[in-house]
């Protein structure tokens, strides 16, 4: 029996695109009959594409059929985060205040894929503003876990990550603050990585946290992650954040060898708040990687336990201060009945962001507001300092650090959405390489005994995606640790 | 005894310019209490000798030619406002006094 097609990867899909073996036609119909299929379960899709989908495939087969380059990611499919603005359709954040937006202009990375050929099949769900880790929050459709759709997708990027997961889509865009893109593609088995602040332009990206938002891609495996990474990175005038260093072929680092690395292990990332079967999975990992000849190193990330502290109150700040501009005026939800310019910020605002909105902007606001400004913002700065240092440190002896993702697996719909501060808590491995402004990876390291993905992350030096990229792939072909399909459909 | 007390939290409210009804205020005094208790952890820190990390990259001075490029068209700037002329961004009266 041959593969389905929407269970190709972006390598065999832009390789049998380019070569004319398949259209880029019949991989987006695949693709989108895969998403009539089992989308009506996952609810990872917000917005399907079919016509301008159909366009684009048919715009490719056209250039490889008159021997023009298509692009080196020819034919594949990619869902699109609702937060990356997108000339197409809606980019609403998965929020009522932006629910009619349309944006003028696409995002720097949407003009990127779409000159390298890639199809937009749609865009996917997340969290309101990316405020979240459930997916629970968006205020569109709930998204399921494909490995078990009781159960959470996990958030932001559950979208992304369950479109992945159900073979719905090749790439799929996501946006990581504090841990959105990682946790969730751990939570559904899956590659996900978030490249080094500045990697990746932000332009066309609605900002939640701006010194902490990094855009990255979720794929079914390490060499689709290297793909996508090609054409993503690199420096774009419109933001002067974003680095202006060379981009290498990463496909390049890919060389299905670990000897000769140094790994580090936290001790701070394997303590009670582990998940038992979760650090089983790791240490399982572990071994796999000195099997292969690299080198283990016990490291110490003194501050972990304050990172979650640090976190949420720079990342309020920042989003009171970056969700200001949705005011009625210029675009978004205006109350109709505002009577004064004062009514119509507050009576908009109050209506149309949801209550983790509200709640992190009032933390925002309180932490900025005078009198407390040095005890909670410029505190958290200075422990950002520290969380940054331990990091430095710790890659004075190790190539790179390595451990579990997300201190559990993914968990029922509910579960956690009474209590905010046990929510926040699920991103404890994930938010300090934001903070620390690292680039870091989710791989797949197995089921645990209820069927339910454990992620590995591994956390690099500052533009060391390629080291990243080469373990995570050697582990992949080495592990033996194949996750099979999850049970939809 | 929480952090915060209900006219903390009206304040604040007011700052972010977001009206909460009592029982969103109530909810507000315990979670954002919560939050700032653990949040209060940081003071176990001495940080009087540590620089605050305040940008991402350490980057200065980030310059660009001056040079005029083509930018949005009139119409699709206003394309996504709730109220406009056409020409214009329409809001309610700023001034107080008469609509004459």
């Amino acid at each position: 029996m041959t593969t389905p097609l929407y269970k190709k990867t972006v390598r065999e899909i832009r390789d049998a695109v380019r070569s004319g073996a398949l259209t880029a036609v019949e991989v987006t119909e695949a693709h989108l009959a895969r998403i009539a299929d089992v989308d009506p379960k996952v609810d990872a899709f917000t917005q399907i594409w079919t016509d301008e989908a159909l366009a684009q495939a048919a715009a490719v087969d056209a250039k490889v059929k008159q021997g023009i380059d298509p692009g080196p990611l020819a034919g594949v499919p990619v869902g699109v985060k609702e937060l990356i603005c997108t000339r197409t359709g809606k980019t609403t954040c998965a929020s009522k205040i932006l629910e009619n937006f349309r944006s003028p202009y696409d995002a720097t990375i949407i003009q990127k894929l779409d000159a390298a050929g890639a199809v937009f099949l749609g865009k996917v769900n997340m969290d309101e503003f990316a405020m979240g880790s459930s997916t629970e929050r968006s205020t569109i459709k709930t998204t399921k876990n494909p490995w078990n759709l009781k159960c959470v997708p996990g958030g932001s990027s559950g979208g992304s990550a369950a479109a992945i997961s159900a073979d719905e889509c090749a790439i799929a865009l996501g946006s990581d603050t504090g841990g959105s893109i990682r946790q969730p593609a751990a939570l559904c088995g899956c590659v996900g990585i978030k490249p080094t602040y500045g990697r990746v332009s932000r332009f066309g990206l609605v900002a939640f946290a701006s010194s902490l938002d990094q855009i990255g891609p979720l794929t079914k495996n390490v060499e689709d992650a290297a793909l996508s990474l090609n054409t993503l990175c690199g420096r774009d005038p419109r933001d002067a954040t974003s680095a202006d260093l060379p981009v290498p072929d990463f496909t390049k680092a890919l060389t299905g060898d670990v000897k000769g690395l140094r790994i580090g292990l936290p001790k701070e990332y394997f303590t009670e708040a582990l998940n038992a079967e979760m650090r089983e999975k790791v240490e399982a990992a572990v071994d796999v990687f000195k099997s292969g000849g690299a080198e283990i190193v016990p490291v110490s990330l003194p501050h972990t336990d304050y990172a979650i502290a640090t976190y949420y109150i720079i990342c309020t700040a920042e989003a009171s201060a970056n969700l200001a501009r949705f005011d009625g005026v210029r675009y978004g939800y205006r109350n109709p009945a505002a009577k004064t310019v004062e009514e119509m910020y507050v009576l908009s605002k109050s209506e149309a962001f949801g209550p983790e909105v509200r709640r992190r902007i009032m933390l925002g606001t309180y932490v900025l507001s005078s009198g407390y400004y040095d005890a909670y913002y410029l505190k958290a700065q200075k422990v950002r300092r520290l969380i940054k240092k331990d990091f430095d440190d710790a890659f004075e002896k190790c190539d790179f650090v390595m451990g579990p993702t997300s201190p559990i697996p993914t968990f029922e719909f509910g579960a956690k959405t009474e209590n905010p501060l046990e929510m926040y808590l699920a991103d404890i491995y994930t938010i300090s390489v934001n903070l620390a402004t690292l680039p870091g990876i989710s791989i797949p390291c197995g089921l645990t005994a209820s069927g339910l993905p454990a992620g590995l992350q591994l956390i690099g030096r500052p533009f060391g995606e390629e080291t990243l990229l080469r373990a995570a792939h050697c582990y992949e072909q080495t592990s033996g640790t194949t996750l099979g399909d999850p049970p939809i459909a | 005894m929480s952090k915060i007390t209900k006219q903390d939290v009206e304040y604040v409210a007011g700052l972010a310019q977001l009206r909460l009804d009592e029982a969103a205020k109530e909810r507000l005094v315990r979670e954002m209490g919560d939050i700032l208790a653990y949040m209060d952890q940081l003071n176990e820190l001495d940080t009087s000798n540590v620089e605050p990390m305040m940008h991402a990259m350490e980057m200065t001075n980030v310059f660009r030619q001056d040079v005029v490029k083509p930018s949005l068209p009139r119409e699709e700037a206003l394309m996504n406002a709730p109220v406009h002329d056409g020409e214009y961004f329409i809001v309610p009266r700023i001034l107080e006094g008469d609509a004459s």
